[in-house]
C-alpha cells in the first residue's frame, strides 16, 4: 500500500479543528503525538466489555482481560524484537522506567564509580541517575558532542572505565534529533563490561527499534510519543538483568507469599508490576503499535526524512535563522534559533496562526546552556504531517520573524 | 489619571484592533518603545522566576509614589509588562495594591497567553504587589 498522507490523517479527528481562526497545524510530536480513530476505539472496547482486574479474578472477564494484556506484552515484545514477552514492563512512561531502573540500581554501584550519560539528555534520563549517583557516592559523567550535535566518540571511549557501571543515553535527541549510533556505541561499552540503558522516547515512533540487534540491556520508551494513551509505557530489559534487580515498588501482584515477617517476590514481569496495571492503556499501545507496522516504518521514515529536509530547507530561507543541530543522522526534529529574537515570541505568534510548536529548553536545559541559547523553538513531524503544513510553518515563520524584528 | 481610568484607555487600545495579530503587533511596538531598564537593575536579583523569558523588574520609592522600570530578552513580554507600567507606575503603594487586575482578562490577554507566558504575567504582577506592600510598610513605620 502506498503511503497515503490524506487517508492517514482521517484516522486523526483532532487534526481536523481550527486554532485562533487558522487550520491547526500540529507540529508537536516531540512531545505528545495525536491518537488515531483504532487507539481510542481499542480503550473505548476494553471499557465496553472487557473491563476487569487482570491475574486476580476467578471469572470470565478477568480471563479475558488477562488474555489481552499479557497479548499487548507479547505483541510489543516482539515488535521491538525482545527475546521474551516477560523482558517487558509495563511503566507510565520513560520517566517512571528511568527511575524504576535508576531506583534498583543501588547494589551495583559503590562511592567513587561512574555513571556515564550524554550531554544530550533529556532530565528525565538525567536526574534520576543524579540521583542513584548521590545516594551511593558515585559521579555522573558526561559524554561530549561535537558542533553539530553527533556524540563526540572518542570522548565515549575514553570515559568508559573499569569505574563506569552504566552507560545511559538516548536513542534520538528531542532537542537535536540526531538519531546516535547505539549498535555501535553498545559494542564499545560491552567490551567493557558496562551495561546501556538507551531512552527511545524520541525513537519508538520515528525508527526501527530491534533490541536485540542493539544489544542494549534496556530500552525505555512511551506510549503517547507513539500514537499510543498517555500513562503507559514500555521498560525492556535483558532477562538476566531484570532478575538481577530489586523491585522497585511493593504490593499487588508483584507478591509470590506475603507473611507478616518476610514477603517474597514473584517472576518478572510482575516482580516489577506493583498494583492494578494500566490495562487499557497497554492495549492502546498494542493498537498504536499495530498501526504503525500496518503503514510501515519504512515508508513513515521516508516521508517524515523528506518533510524534515523540505522544511529545513524553507527556514534556512529566513535571515539570520539558525537551524540547531546537524547530525550526520537525524530524524523528525527541527530546532532553531533566530538572530535577536526570542523563542518564546516566535511560539506566542506561530499559535496565533494554529501553528503548534515548542519553545524554551525542553527538558534538556544543560543542552541548551551548553549550546549558549536561553531557548530554541522546535517543530516535530508526524507521521501526519504534509508537506503543505511545512509550508505554513515556514511562512508563519517569516512573519512572526518579520513582526518581532 | 487613576489606575481604573488608565486600565479603561487600555481596553479602549485594544478594542480598536479586532484581530489577535494585529493585537500583538502592537503589544511588540509596545515593547520596542518601552525605555530601557538601568543597567544596573538587569541582575540576577531583579529577575522575576516562573517566566520563560527573562524579565527584570525594578521598583523605586519616592514621594509616595512607585516608579516600576522593566526589561525583558523577549520583546512581547516587554509589550505585557509595559502595559502594567503604564497603569501601575506612579500610583502609591496603597492604590497599586487595591488594583484589580481584571483589565488583562477583559482585553483578552490572559486566553490568549500559553500556560507558560500567563504563568509569567501572574509572576510579574505578583511581584509588583510585593514591592508595593514592602514599601507600603516601610512608609507607615
Ligand atoms: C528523550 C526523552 N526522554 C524522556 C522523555 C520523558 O518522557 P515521558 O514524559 O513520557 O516520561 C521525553 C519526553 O519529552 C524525551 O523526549
Amino acid at each position: 500500500m502506498a503511503f497515503d498522507v490524506e487517508n492517514i490523517r482521517r484516522a486523526f479527528p483532532i487534526l481536523n479543528q481550527e486554532i485562533n481562526g487558522k487550520a491547526l497545524v500540529y507540529l508537536d510530536n516531540g512531545a505528545t503525538t495525536q491518537k488515531p480513530d483504532v487507539v481510542v476505539q481499542s480503550l473505548v472496547d476494553y471499557y465496553h466489555k472487557t473491563n476487569s482486574n487482570v491475574h486476580r479474578g476467578a471469572h470470565r472477564l478477568s480471563q479475558l482481560a488477562t488474555e489481552q494484556y499479557e497479548g499487548a506484552r507479547s505483541y510489543i515484545a516482539s515488535y521491538i524484537n525482545a527475546a521474551q514477552a516477560r523482558e517487558v514492563i509495563f511503566t507510565r512512561g520513560t520517566s517512571e522506567s528511568v527511575n524504576l531502573v535508576a531506583n534498583s540500581f543501588d547494589g551495583f554501584v559503590d562511592a567513587g564509580d561512574q555513571v556515564l550519560i550524554t550531554t544530550l539528555e533529556h532530565h528525565s534520563n538525567i536526574v534520576p541517575w543524579q540521583q542513584l549517583c548521590e545516594r551511593t557516592g558515585a559521579s555522573l559523567q558526561v559524554v561530549a558532542l561535537d558542533e553539530n550535535g553527533d556524540l563526540d566518540l572518542q570522548d565515549l571511549q575514553a570515559k568508559l572505565s573499569e569505574k563506569t557501571k552504566l552507560l545511559a543515553l538516548a536513542h534520538i535527541s528531542n532537542v537535536l534529533g540526531s538519531i546516535n549510533p547505539i549498535k555501535q556505541i553498545v559494542g564499545m561499552a560491552h567490551a567493557r563490561d558496562i551495561p546501556v540503558f538507551v531512552d527511545g522516547a524520541q525513537a519508538i515512533a520515528h525508527t526501527h527499534v530491534d533490541v536485540q540487534d542493539m544489544d542494549c540491556d534496556f530500552y525505555a520508551f512511551s506510549g503517547h510519543k507513539t500514537y499510543g494513551p498517555m500513562g503507559i509505557g514500555v521498560l525492556y530489559g535483558k532477562e538476566d538483568w531484570l532478575n538481577k534487580l530489586p523491585p522497585y515498588q511493593f504490593g499487588g501482584e508483584m507478591i509470590a507469599h506475603v507473611s507478616f515477617e518476610k514477603t517474597s517476590f514473584t517472576t518478572l514481569p510482575y516482580k516489577f508490576e506493583a498494583g492494578t496495571p494500566n490495562v487499557s492503556g497497554a492495549l492502546g499501545l498494542e493498537a498504536a503499535i499495530r498501526f504503525i507496522e500496518e503503514i510501515g516504518m519504512e515508508p513513515i521514515i521516508a516521508h517524515e526524512d523528506n518533510l524534515l529536509e523540505y522544511a529545513t530547507d524553507q527556514l534556512e530561507k529566513i535571515e539570520g535563522l539558525q537551524v540547531v543541530g546537524k547530525a550526520a543522522h537525524k530524524t523528525a526534529v527541527l530546532s532553531f534559533v533566530v538572530e535577536g529574537i526570542h523563542a518564546s515570541d516566535i511560539g506566542t505568534l506561530l499559535d496565533q496562526m494554529g501553528v503548534a510548536i515548542r519553545t524554551g529548553n525542553h527538558c534538556a536545559q544543560p543542552l541548551i546552556d551548553k549550546l549558549g541559547y536561553h531557548g530554541v523553538v522546535r517543530a516535530t513531524i508526524g507521521l501526519y504531517n504534509t508537506k503543505s503544513e511545512m509550508d505554513v510553518m515556514a511562512e508563519a515563520v517569516n512573519k512572526a520573524v518579520n513582526m518581532l524584528r | 489619571m487613576t489606575i481604573a481610568e488608565k486600565q479603561q484607555e487600555v481596553i479602549n487600545e485594544f478594542s480598536m484592533f479586532d484581530d489577535w495579530m494585529d493585537k500583538y503587533a502592537y503589544l511588540i511596538e509596545l515593547g520596542k518603545d518601552l525605555p530601557v531598564i538601568d543597567d544596573q537593575y538587569r541582575t540576577e536579583q531583579q529577575l522575576i522566576s516562573g517566566c520563560q523569558s527573562r524579565v527584570w523588574l525594578h521598583a523605586a520609592y519616592h514621594d509616595g509614589s512607585i516608579k516600576l522600570t522593566a526589561d525583558s530578552d523577549a520583546v512581547i513580554t516587554k509589550g505585557i509588562v509595559s502595559l502594567l507600567i503604564r497603569v501601575l507606575s506612579g500610583h502609591s503603594p496603597q492604590e497599586i495594591l487595591s488594583a484589580d487586575f481584571d483589565f488583562l482578562e477583559t482585553i483578552g490577554l490572559k486566553d490568549h497567553l500559553s500556560p507558560t507566558r500567563a504563568n509569567g504575567l501572574v509572576s510579574m504582577v505578583k511581584q509588583i504587589q510585593l514591592y508595593a506592600r514592602a514599601f507600603h510598610l516601610k512608609s507607615m513605620q
